[in-house]
């Protein structure tokens, strides 16, 4: 097997911290040569960070890596490169505008008398794609080409180059199944030359198609290391979750049927958008906090977006204590008392430049438009009551959102939602990414809110999470609902089965 | 390590002797430098702080330096808005000879009220500013292109407008916002200020400006949090239609008639510098509309200095492209990354 010979690629104790958030805690990790290793996680595990630190994205806070038992610090994935690590990133970074040839041997022309041969370079870029299986022309501009076309060109080139170690981040996203066999076709055969081959995936199916071992990580920990061929699925996915953690005993589930009819009732009937979402449909009453469980992909975060109208729903309808809520856009949702937390808070959440004022203050203006400013003792005066309430910390209300830490920020989004009274609130991962003090605050936060008749729709991987607070649980999977546990069934194995089903 | 650093920066402020609130305002790092400028130009031609009244009017180099950087300050407010939004309006000269096109060949060939040329022309800033608005906001093409269009195009459709002739024109009511005065102050300043001051109270005592901020800082988040962000930045570049628009009056107003070619000529690159000095970064997310009028006060300083110190009129150029160099350095991450670590260096080697 595989790790009885010394490996190749080893990460000894890595750390790395980023302002607020720890990606990395002495992480552990062995690549033996001739290995197909995944490398496993939900999103913020720190399955990125470990890539950056190993190609010398990030420069690591502590820990060592060793390539061939020599300690290594690539400054660059360039230099990483060179000393015989290759990595093919999720999105292409090749230069579209340069023929697939150009890219291909870009620095490695061949040369003759200080000047490049082309002739000579395409014939070598050619064959060099046959290998793949891939017969393309050449001296085409790369960007003419499908994604996949170009995702197996950046394959080709990160293999030409006398790699020892290729990393693979997430490479079949946007591959069909057809490609991705090629793909896999080209793994086993770089795997027989002796190549240790890092596999970042986030299909399972994948996983135990092609690889030989599984390294998975958890809030920038290592969970473990397993032997793809004696860890079964449900295992699988619940060392990505967490079930192994002490089983939250609080628990607070209720009947939801208590609730209905007291205060607001939302009805979500056959929502659904092609190649996103397949229809869902869910009810929920003001009082109570549904869990929307499920991987990465699963669909969890494309129904969130679907209800606030960020993308175009083509089947289905929202209904508020039954009117049809106006799903054209997130104004629309807001408008009809539908708020969303976003997953990615630096993308979809904070306005960095703006004020934690600012910031808080942006959907409650948003809504009363610009012409009815709102004073601005009165911005203050909600600012600070936020900024308390959520123990958001900051030296003042002034100080540029973008300065706070992740688990600040995500205060601050929610801040925002909390003073636009809405009826009913998307939680998008809520607690991605932020430190364990803040984490604790958001999880008590949420109850609060409910206990105030709020209705909430709270989407997250973090199982014991969602068993702690949720009334009810959806499960995705593949883009659809497969399951709704209520009351008593709400345990993470239940969860979990319905997962893995 | 760093406490030490926060020490010694604390007591150089101390030296100075500034409060923290007064160096932190946006205006201060501007008016400082534009006071440094006046001083030194000053010190070259003595006569240029001298302020006279003639005829009940002032007169002087300062007063010369409001004068000309009127039209100036309004295309700058207006660039300052697009900038905010994370866009560029190149387009402000073309629409300067647009407007004052428009006037001009109504006066010389209508009998219009004056008050109704007025609406025209500046109506047709409303257009050039909702054209450059569609493209970038609803067909979302790159600002820089879409506004380098209409900076192309507009000039000709001036040219169509006044035939391809500089169209002059007579009358009491224009001659007087080119060069005419009110208690001493000529007119074309007070328009100025009237349009900025207008903007101004829009943009900060509505949430116009916190819109504008937010779309620039991060369009995506600002949607998400119900703002429609395709509007305000069609609004923005309206408004810096509007600006140079009314510019484009005042500059025609000037010379008594519409040049096509020659009006506006390079207006956006001043504008645009005013913006950077007034301490605006061009990535969006903020604009300082009082510090931005300071950084039009300033470039017009050099330039009406560097005249009177007799230096050939060319150095102009040379100088202000030297201002605009020294300040995108000091914008520069990167320029102030590695000047961090050399004064740090210097601090240890002391």
């Amino acid at each position: 097997m595989a790790d009885m010979t010394q490996p190749v690629l080893s990460v000894r104790g890595v750390g790395k911290t980023f302002p607020g958030v720890k990606a990395l805690q002495g992480v552990d990790f062995d690549l033996a040569p001739g290995e197909i290793h995944a490398l496993l996680g939900e999103n913020g595990a720190g399955k990125s960070t470990l890539i950056k630190v190993i190609t010398g994205v990030h420069p690591r806070d502590e820990g060592e890596v060793l390539l061939e038992g020599r300690v290594i610090a690539p400054e660059h994935p360039g230099e990483a490169q060179s000393l015989g690590i290759s990595t093919v990133f999720q999105e292409v970074n090749l230069i579209p505008t340069l023929s697939v040839a150009e890219n291909l041997m870009l620095e490695r022309q061949v040369r003759r008398g200080g000047l490049i041969a082309w002739k000579q370079t395409a014939v070598q870029a050619r064959e060099a794609l046959k290998t793949l299986g891939l017969d393309i022309d050449v001296n085409r501009a790369l960007g003419a080409y499908s994604v996949a076309v170009q995702q197996l060109v950046a394959i080709a080139r990160a293999v030409s180059l006398d790699a020892r170690v290729l990393i693979l981040d997430e490479p079949t996203a946007s591959l069909d199944s057809d490609e991705i066999q090629t793909l896999f076709r080209i793994m086993r055969e770089l795997k027989a030359k002796g190549l240790g081959i890092i596999f970042v995936t986030h299909f399972l199916d994948q996983v135990y198609a092609v690889t030989d071992r599984i390294t998975v990580l958890r809030n920038g920990r290592r969970v473990g290391t397993f032997v793809t061929a004696e860890l079964d699925r449900v295992d699988l996915i619940n060392q990505m979750l967490g079930r192994e953690l002490a089983e939250v005993s609080a628990h607070r589930h209720r009947d939801g049927e208590q609730y209905r009819g007291l205060t607001h009732r939302i009805q979500v009937e056959g929502l659904g958008r092609k190649r996103m979402l397949n229809p869902v449909s869910l009810d929920l009453s003001g009082g109570e906090i549904l869990g929307l469980a499920g991987l990465l992909g699963s669909g969890r975060t494309e129904l969130s977006e679907l209800i606030f109208g960020v993308h175009k729903a083509d089947s289905g309808r929202v209904l508020l204590d039954g009117e049809p809520v106006s799903l054209r856009s997130p104004r629309h949702a807001i408008r009809a008392g539908v708020g969303l937390c976003p997953e990615d808070r630096k993308q979809d959440g904070i306005v960095a430049e703006l004020s934690v004022r600012e910031n808080i203050m942006l959907a409650l203006q948003g809504r009363r438009g610009w012409l009815r400013p709102i004073p601005r003792g009165e911005q203050q005066a909600l600012a600070e009551d936020m900024i308390a309430a959520l123990g958001i910390a900051t030296p003042d209300s002034e100080k540029p959102v973008g300065q706070l830490s992740g688990g600040n920020q995500q205060k601050v989004v929610l801040a925002r939602w909390l003073v636009s009274k809405p009826v009913f609130l998307l939680l998008d991962e809520p607690t991605r990414g932020i430190d364990v003090g803040a984490h604790a605050d958001i999880i008590q936060l949420i109850k609060t809110l409910c206990s105030e008749g709020l209705a909430l729709l709270v989407a997250s991987s973090e199982l014991e999470e969602i068993v702690a607070f949720a009334d009810r649980v959806a499960v995705m999977r593949d883009r659809e609902k497969v399951s709704e546990l209520s009351g008593d069934e709400i345990t993470q194995n239940n969860i979990i089965e319905a997962i893995a089903q | 390590m760093t406490s030490l650093h926060t020490q010694s920066g604390a007591s150089a402020q101390r030296r100075i002797g500034l409060p923290r609130a007064l160096m932190q305002r946006q205006w201060f790092a501007p008016l400082g430098a534009l006071l440094l400028i006046i001083i030194c130009m000053g010190l070259v031609s003595p006569g240029f702080l001298s302020i006279r009244v003639v005829d009940g009017h002032l007169y002087g180099s300062l007063i010369d330096v409001i004068h000309r950087g009127s039209s100036a300050a309004l295309v700058a407010v207006g660039m300052a808005i697009v900038i905010g939004t994370r866009g560029i309006d190149l387009s402000v000269g073309s629409v300067i000879a647009i407007s004052g096109a428009v006037m001009a060949v109504l006066i010389s060939e209508t009998d219009l009220p004056p008050w109704l040329i007025i609406l025209a022309a500046v109506g047709s800033g409303v257009l050039c500013g909702l054209w450059n608005g569609v493209l970038v906001a609803y067909l979302e093409i790159q600002p820089i292109i879409s506004t380098l269009i209409l900076m192309v195009a507009g000039r000709g459709i001036a040219q169509m407008i006044t035939g391809g002739q500089i169209v002059t024109f007579h009358g009491e009511f224009f001659e007087a916002i080119g060069s005419g005065y009110l208690l001493g102050i000529p007119w074309r300043v007070l328009i100025a200020a009237a349009v900025i001051l207008l903007l101004w109270l829009t943009m900060r005592k509505t949430a116009l400006g916190l819109f504008v901020e937010a779309v620039g800082g991060n369009a995506r988040a600002s949607r998400l949090a119900g703002i429609d962000s395709r509007g305000i930045t069609l609004l923005a570049y309206v408004i810096s239609g509007v600006c140079s628009a009314v510019a484009g009056i005042i500059i025609a107003a000037d010379i008594r008639g519409a040049d096509a070619n020659n009006a506006g000529l390079w207006l956006e690159l001043d504008a645009i510098l005013a913006v950077v000095l007034g301490g605006a970064a061009l990535m969006g997310g903020r604009f300082y509309l009082g510090a931005t009028v300071i950084g039009v006060l300033i470039i017009q300083s050099l330039t009406t200095g560097i005249l009177l110190s007799g230096l050939p009129s060319q150095y102009t150029l040379v100088v202000k492209a030297g201002v605009v160099l020294l300040v995108l350095l000091m914008q520069a991450p990167g320029f102030r990354r590695s000047m961090a670590a050399v004064l740090r260096r210097r601090q240890h080697e002391d």
